[in-house]
């Protein structure tokens, strides 16, 4: 790839009396972006008041997909929850799953054997790579570019006729269940998944070539939206919207769970243009840092997860008696790495087999909340970019 | 830096402040005062040695049987500086905020992790904790003209909303409890 | 169309007529972007690469319902959501289908026993044409659900129907 370069972006934001002082007159007007707008990723809904071209003020409106996962939570047994939180991150329902099986394994003391916590490291990095398809392609197609979608959705099927071949859905696996997963890998699996990997990993350079790069991309993504360090902690951002800003986190490298500690792999980061293939004109924690940390984390999953095959030994998948297991009167939270941030669930026991209460924390939710405070005094045309880069799943925001 | 250390900080800075500590527990929490909160949760955040500065989820909790609806927070380290480097030093905490069940008032955090907003809007549609000084307590996932607060333990489900029936199995209005 | 709808008897004029109106409208259903959970990430799987429903002639998706004739309800309606399902089904021109896709759409899903907030299926909102089962359906059965859909397009007369005959008879 040869080294594309950008002369610096002049400052796109007309400050707001240069619209004025014109023979342009504009009023306050309010408009009402969503919740059905081929750019809001679901059901978010946006009330931007604007002025001309500007936004001056964006509120977003969420619940319109509030499926009372949490009273459900406090209703069944966490093992008939287990389908529950693929629904709430539609997108990543392995690590989902994952998230709320590591939560009531801490729960009730269960040990995971080492085979399932391998098949559990493969499965949320494959899952990785294909919300972040998910990602990337429909963030073109906010940007204006189809052919992305389209390519990433090839490779996503892919990836989601691994899982099929694993646990017989396409969508809504249930397979990471409490105590280990649910089923062993069929015949032929590691080696059709190494094929996989081998096909997808020059796909990488493609994408890049086909969007990242692109001009007219860098010039609608670059210098918007940026957001600090400072702010991204303040506003609870996690994941990618986090290390987009330059902060080196990621949790599972701090707090490792299911064996992460044992995979030698690195935490990309957001940073300023002109260093390392990055085209100029980039500012860390803008929107295409985020969305270029979203291309680079598919790499290390794909190194995770060649390191996770290697390692793969014959062993029982499920500990034994996690069926009707009874909760002790304790609570937990337990947060782990989705492909949207920091999922966290809260779980809270009273002695019988249902929960006392079930409380998710949604990395969407808490990335969507500085969307109030990012799109203020931009253009109209930037709030898609914005709201794309995020990558929030509104089932998850809602849930 | 162990939960017990930490509780022996806040202690020793607000000598009143604690009702109850849970230290040896899977998830190690101390239980303030609910006029102490703002400034505990001031304190947890800027104190150099704790620096507290991702609020991680605001959980509310109904305890029905006690008459109580309690608050749980849990907060986190984000090292910030040398941010480029590999960042693998952390701790975490947990605070907790017991109030009354008829008139449940906590004092907001929003004027210290900007991230409580949300969270406790949530809390107030959901569980129906007031909390005082939030800058813009609305209902956030139901819409404004929902009637009760979901998660609390004695919620009954609605029979129909603007005109469109509900239903729950066998015509129950409240299936578990 | 609709001054020749209902006027005549069937006969040779009206039903070639009728051939090539229904050969149009259900071999060109253009159905709106209307995404709600995760029924409409297997909804844009149909419509991408592996199973193209462009074969169909149904992938031009519309981002306005004033374009579309086909509302594909992909995923959970809640209460604060029925009144804009409701909204959008009102924007849409004739002739207008709708296809509740999910289970979730169907009858509540999973969310049926306690989901204080999930509307008890779409049809109690707008009229349904079209179920398809699943959670969430595959691709390939959204894609049965679109060719039972035109078989219910390429059935439709612009002929008087027997009905209004009998009634008539009827009041006679």
């Amino acid at each position: 790839m040869a080294e594309t370069t950008f002369e610096s972006t002049p400052d796109l934001l007309l400050d707001h009396d240069r619209v004025e002082q014109g023979d342009l007159q504009t009023e306050e007007l309010l408009v009402n972006m969503g919740p059905q707008h081929p750019s809001t990723h679901g059901v978010l809904r946006i009330v931007l008041r604007t002025d001309g071209e500007m936004v001056l003020e964006a509120e977003p409106h969420i619940g319109y997909l509030h499926r009372c996962a949490e009273k459900i939570g406090e209703s069944v047994q966490p093992y008939q929850y287990i389908p529950y939180t693929d629904r709430m991150d539609y997108i990543a329902g392995m690590n989902n799953n994952q998230a709320f099986a590591i939560a009531i394994e801490r729960l009730c003391g269960v040990e995971v054997p080492e085979r399932a916590k391998r098949i559990r490291v493969i499965m949320a990095e494959l899952n990785r790579i294909a919300s972040h398809l998910v990602a990337l392609g429909t963030y073109g197609l906010d940007m204006g570019a189809f052919t992305p979608f389209t390519w990433c959705f090839r490779e996503r099927e892919m990836i989601l006729d691994l899982f099929e071949a694993a646990c017989g859905a396409r969508l809504t696996y249930s397979y990471i269940t409490v105590g280990g997963v649910h089923d062993d890998l069929p015949d032929g699996w590691v080696e059709r998944c190494e094929e996989f990997l081998d096909f997808f990993e020059p796909k990488i350079v493609d994408y890049n070539n086909l969007l990242s790069f692109n001009h007219i991309f860098v010039k609608r993504t670059a210098t918007v939206g940026v957001i600090t360090a400072e702010d991204a902690l303040a506003f609870g951002l996690t994941g990618a919207a986090l290390r987009a800003t330059g902060v080196r986190w990621d949790l599972r490298k701090v707090t490792p769970y299911d064996g992460y500690e044992d995979y030698d792999f690195d935490i990309p980061i957001g940073q300023d243009g002109g260093i390392d293939g990055v085209p100029r004109g980039v500012v860390t924690g803008d929107c295409w840092s985020r969305y270029y940390v979203r291309i680079l984390e598919m790499t290390q999953s794909v190194r995770i997860m060649r390191q996770a095959l290697k390692r793969l030994e014959e062993g029982p998948i499920e500990a034994k008696k996690v069926k009707g297991i009874k909760l002790p009167a304790d609570e937990v939270y337990v947060e782990i790495e989705n492909p949207r941030g920091q999922l966290g669930f809260y779980v809270q026991g009273d002695g019988s087999a249902i929960p006392a209460r079930v409380k998710a924390r949604g990395p969407s939710f808490c990335n969507l909340a500085i969307t109030s405070h990012t799109c203020r005094d931009i253009l109209l045309a930037d709030v898609p970019a914005i709201i794309g880069s995020l990558d929030v799943v509104l089932g998850e925001v809602d849930r | 830096m162990i939960p017990e250390d930490i509780c022996n900080l806040i202690k020793a800075r607000f000598p009143d402040a604690i009702e109850a500590t849970v230290l040896d527990a899977a998830r190690p929490y101390v239980q303030i005062k609910a006029e102490s909160l703002v400034e505990v949760a001031t304190f947890l955040r800027d104190d150099p040695s704790l620096r507290f500065n991702l609020l991680r989820s605001i959980s509310s909790i109904d305890l029905l049987a006690d008459n109580k609806l309690a608050c749980a927070y849990d907060m986190m380290h984000v090292p910030t500086e040398n941010r480029g480097d590999l960042l693998t030093t952390t701790r975490s905490f947990a605070l907790r905020v017991v109030t009354d069940r008829d008139d449940p008032v906590i004092p907001s955090l929003a004027g210290v992790w900007r991230a409580a907003d949300w969270h406790e809007r949530e809390a107030f549609d959901l569980m129906g904790i007031r909390f005082s000084d939030h800058p813009d307590l609305r209902r956030i996932l139901c819409p404004d003209d929902w009637v009760g607060h979901p998660l609390r333990k004695d919620y009954e489900f609605p029979l129909e909303y603007h005109g469109i029936p509900a239903t729950t199995e066998y015509g129950l209005t409240n299936p578990r409890h | 169309m609709s001054w020749i709808e209902n006027r005549f008897e069937e006969g040779l004029i009206v039903t070639s007529l009728d051939w090539a109106i229904n050969w149009g409208r259900s071999n060109s259903i253009w159905p709106m972007t209307f995404g709600l959970a995760c029924c409409a990430i297997e909804m844009m799987a149909a419509g991408a690469s592996r199973f193209d429903m462009d074969r169909f002639g149904a992938g031009a998706f519309r981002a306005t319902p004033r374009q579309s004739d086909l509302m594909i309800v992909a995923g959970t309606v809640t209460y604060k959501m029925a009144s804009r399902v409701k909204r959008l089904y009102n924007q849409m021109p004739e002739p207008k289908y709708v296809m509740a896709m999910g289970a979730c759409t169907i009858g509540g899903g999973p969310y049926f026993k306690h989901g204080y907030h999930v509307v008890k299926g779409v049809d109690l909102i707008v009229p349904v044409d079209i179920y398809v089962p699943g959670c969430p359906p595959r691709p390939e059965a959204l894609l049965e659900g679109l060719m039972r859909l035109q078989d219910k397009i390429r059935r439709q007369t612009r002929a008087k129907s027997p009905m209004t005959k009998l009634k008539k008879t009827a009041l006679a």
